[in-house]
């Protein structure tokens, strides 16, 4: 199995995530994580979602999501011509003892303290998974008390976007 | 890999000419204002509707309450909602028209589910249209709420929530053409019951907002070259022919290709029809009980050109042993059905009409530089057509022989009238025995596998096209599913046949439980014939219906009763075939197995020289 990353630009409808992960569930597809928010043109969102399949059938989910009446456009991401970012909030024990040596993770990760209080902090960390994923490997030790975790964002590198032809149309 | 390397998509779809030239402001310079009940059946008459089957209930009255003042659009009020779901089915695959269901909320709408269900997997365009509670009740379980748009989801097309009045022309106007363009299928419009009460300005032609919508029904002419050039070099092809012709309506084209091609030609349950029993040409149906000619065809071919067919199961067999030796061509207007269970060598993504006539074109360019040769494939399937004719042995208990029954239907009826099946072992029977001229001439369930099918699918094929002979050719169990329509058919004129092919069980399990679980027949008696308490009287139940019941016996009654049902056109008639339950569908194909272990008849694998 191997992961990719699907971009959907799609109508913003009633019912629209249900439709796509409805579609991921019926055809027996996991979906690892799913991002979705607002695009530069009204009445069109964007899907990001992480999928760990074969090729074979991701073209199969690729062409019944093409199917789905609001589902516009999709596109692989291709890690190398593409920027992968999540978002990572993480509540962590620190007490006089151990708060010094937290955040000096956190300096070394360019992550940032969001909240603070006697025994925890709060930190906020963007990166790939792999950065996000090893802050959370340091911080282990002192005690992980809570992760908020968003699902991956991309977007492709260069000029080109996404939703460029269709907006042409 | 991304969306973008299919082929050029049509250009965005607008509703039909004909909807177009309809103009409601004529004159006035001001809309109409409508309910939206009223806009429903605006909308509905616009796009050229004139039937619809339906059954009211709290959150459509609105709806109904307009339907009364109106005479352009019929009305056939059924006696369960399930019955006008597959009355559209039967509506639409007679005549290739949309056909049209209505049920109220909550319960209404959820006994659409199993036809809906059923218009999905055979690719029927049927547009469903159910009441909803009002928009500020939705979400509080409020009586009779269902979540139906949620429900439907995975077995629609499409589906639209409609809340307010002036949304109604564009939602009603996408579901139909979604329905009927592309791959067609069913197509949900819910609409809360304030959306229908509302007024708004009725504006047609109202804009369709579809822009992720855009079927394709033009091929890359490499792809369609590419295929003609295997078919010319190929010495063992065949045309794998399935229902997408029919609906493609490419019956014409497919003729003019395998007869300047003279290949092979197989015809799927879907596609019964779809090219003549008649032809020189045709080998039959292959798949699970299919004939030995047409499923040796496929399996041991050297290329299968797949017309609108999708390698179903029971047609494949045991797909990793299916057509080992076989390159693919596979066209389909459904980009998701190429590749989906075989991978193919050419994938044309396109409509059958358009695709079989640049074939029928492409092949002829290719044939003047290659010189085929499939004759001795010919000989070879040909003596197999000799050697394993469809046939059927007497029953030794005495009693009929469904097949003879069904046969002398086909036979004294002709290829002009419409036979609805149910699901089981007389849908076999009926898709082997009568031999069918014309597309849209056969109706059943064929991906989904609906019991009850056939009787209300009967229905509507008859409002749809009236001046047809209409079969339901049924079983003991699916009958009991459905027969309620038959008030419907009573009294609405609507006379439909039937014929109940009565062995007193759920047939085709028998026949699994006999071949392979010892014979031990798990609640598969019904009682309903030769030798049981025969409960209930099917002769009795249909004259309660208002329908001529006949009970048949024997076979030197047999075609007495049928010419007595094709001369009695002022009500539905019964037909009531007493048959023997040991009867079986042969040939067979075990499931789960290559389709080289084909079965004749039982214990009986013929020795085809396979290497």
């Amino acid at each position: 199995m191997t992961s990719h990353v699907l971009s959907l630009l799609v109508e913003d409808k009633p019912g629209l995530l249900t439709r796509v992960a409805g579609l991921f569930a019926r055809r027996g597809f996991n979906i690892e994580s799913l991002a979705v928010g607002h695009t530069e043109v009204p009445g069109l969102s964007r899907i990001t979602i992480l999928v760990d399949v074969e090729d074979a059938p991701l073209e199969q989910v690729t062409k019944q999501l093409n199917k789905l009446i609001n589902v516009i456009k999709i596109v692989e991401l291709d890690p190398a011509q593409s920027v992968q970012r999540e978002h990572l909030l993480v509540k962590v024990r620190a007490d006089n003892t151990t708060r010094s040596m937290v955040l000096e993770a956190v300096t070394l990760f360019r992550a940032r303290v969001v909240d603070v209080s006697v025994d925890a902090v709060v930190i906020e960390v963007t990166g790939d998974s792999g950065k996000t994923q090893a802050l959370l490997r340091v911080l282990e030790p002192y005690g992980i008390k809570e992760i908020a975790q968003s699902g991956l964002l991309a977007i492709g590198r260069g000029s080109k976007s996404i939703s460029e032809r269709v907006f042409k149309n | 890999m991304t969306a973008d390397t299919s082929p050029v998509p049509s250009p965005s779809p607008s509703p039909s000419p004909s909807t177009a030239a309809a103009s409601v402001d004529a004159g006035q310079g001001k809309p109409e204002i409508l309910t939206g009940s009223g806009a429903i059946i605006r909308s509905l008459e616009l796009l050229g509707v004139t039937d619809v089957f339906g059954l009211p209930g709290g959150a459509v009255i609105p709806l109904y309450d307009e339907l009364m003042t109106q005479d352009s659009i019929r009305h056939i009020l059924v006696r369960h909602e399930q019955g006008a779901g597959h009355a559209a089915e039967g509506y639409a695959s007679a005549s290739n028209r949309v056909g049209v269901a209505i049920a109220t909320s909550g319960p209404g709408a959820t006994n659409l589910v199993t036809a809906i269900a059923d218009a999905y997997m055979d690719s029927v365009p049927i547009l469903c249209i159910t009441g909803q509670v009002f928009s500020t009740l939705m979400g509080t379980d409020a009586f009779q709420e269902a979540d139906i748009v949620g429900i439907t989801m995975p077995i629609t097309k499409h589906s639209f929530l409609v809340k307010r009045a002036e949304d109604i022309p564009a939602a009603i106007a996408s579901a139909h053409l979604i329905a009927s363009t592309g791959r067609p299928g069913p197509v949900l419009v819910d609409i809360t019951k304030d959306a229908q009460q509302q007024k708004a300005p009725f504006i047609w032609p109202p804009k369709l907002d579809l822009p992720g919508y855009r079927p394709i029904t033009k091929a890359h002419g490499k792809q369609v070259q590419a295929a003609a050039q295997l078919l010319a070099e190929a010495k063992k092809p065949v045309l794998y022919v399935g229902g997408g012709v029919i609906r493609a309506r490419a019956s014409e084209e497919l003729l003019a290709f395998a007869e300047l091609t003279n290949t092979p030609v197989v015809t799927t349950l879907m596609a019964r029809g779809a090219f003549p029993d008649s032809h020189q040409q045709h080998l039959g149906m292959p798949g699970m009980h299919g004939t030995v000619s047409a499923v040796l065809a496929l399996q041991e071919s050297d290329l299968i050109i797949a017309l609108g067919a999708r390698f179903d199961d029971r047609v494949t067999g045991k797909v990793s042993e299916f057509a080992p030796h076989a390159s693919i061509v596979h066209v389909d207007v459904d980009p998701a059905e190429i590749g989906k269970i075989r991978a193919a060598d050419v994938p044309i993504v396109g409509d059958a009409k358009d695709v079989i006539a640049d074939l029928t074109a492409a092949y002829a360019a290719a044939a003047k530089t290659t010189t085929p040769d499939i004759s001795a494939w010919w000989t070879y399937l040909s003596g197999l057509r000799e050697e394993f004719p469809l046939g059927y042995a007497e029953p030794t208990d005495g009693l009929m022989s469904p097949q003879f029954v069904i046969q002398r239907i086909g036979e004294l009826t002709g290829p002009e009238a419409v036979y609805a099946a149910g699901v089981g072992q007389h849908q076999m029977w009926a898709a082997q025995f009568i031999k069918y001229e014309r597309p849209n001439s056969w109706l059943n369930s064929g991906g989904a596998g609906t019991m009850g099918y056939s009787i209300p699918a009967a229905m509507g094929a008859k409002v749809a096209e009236p001046d047809r002979v209409v079969w339901s050719i049924d079983g003991d169990g699916c009958f009991q599913m459905t027969n309620q329509e038959l008030a419907t058919c009573t009294i609405n004129n609507i006379p439909i046949k039937v014929a109940i092919i009565n062995n007193s069980s759920l047939g085709m399990v028998r026949q699994w439980q006999t071949l392979f679980y010892d014979g031990r027949h798990s609640f598969t008696d019904l009682n309903t014939g030769h030798g049981s308490d025969m409960v209930p009287d099917f002769v009795k139940l249909s004259e309660a219906y208002g329908a001529l019941a006949i009970r048949v016996t024997s076979a030197d009654q047999v075609d007495d009763a049928i010419k007595l049902a094709l001369a009695t056109n002022d009500r539905p008639v019964v037909i009531d075939f007493v048959v023997s339950r040991d009867a079986m569908v042969w040939p067979m194909v075990p499931q789960g197995v290559s389709n080289s272990y084909v079965q004749y008849a039982k214990d009986h694998a013929p020795t085809w020289g396979e290497e």
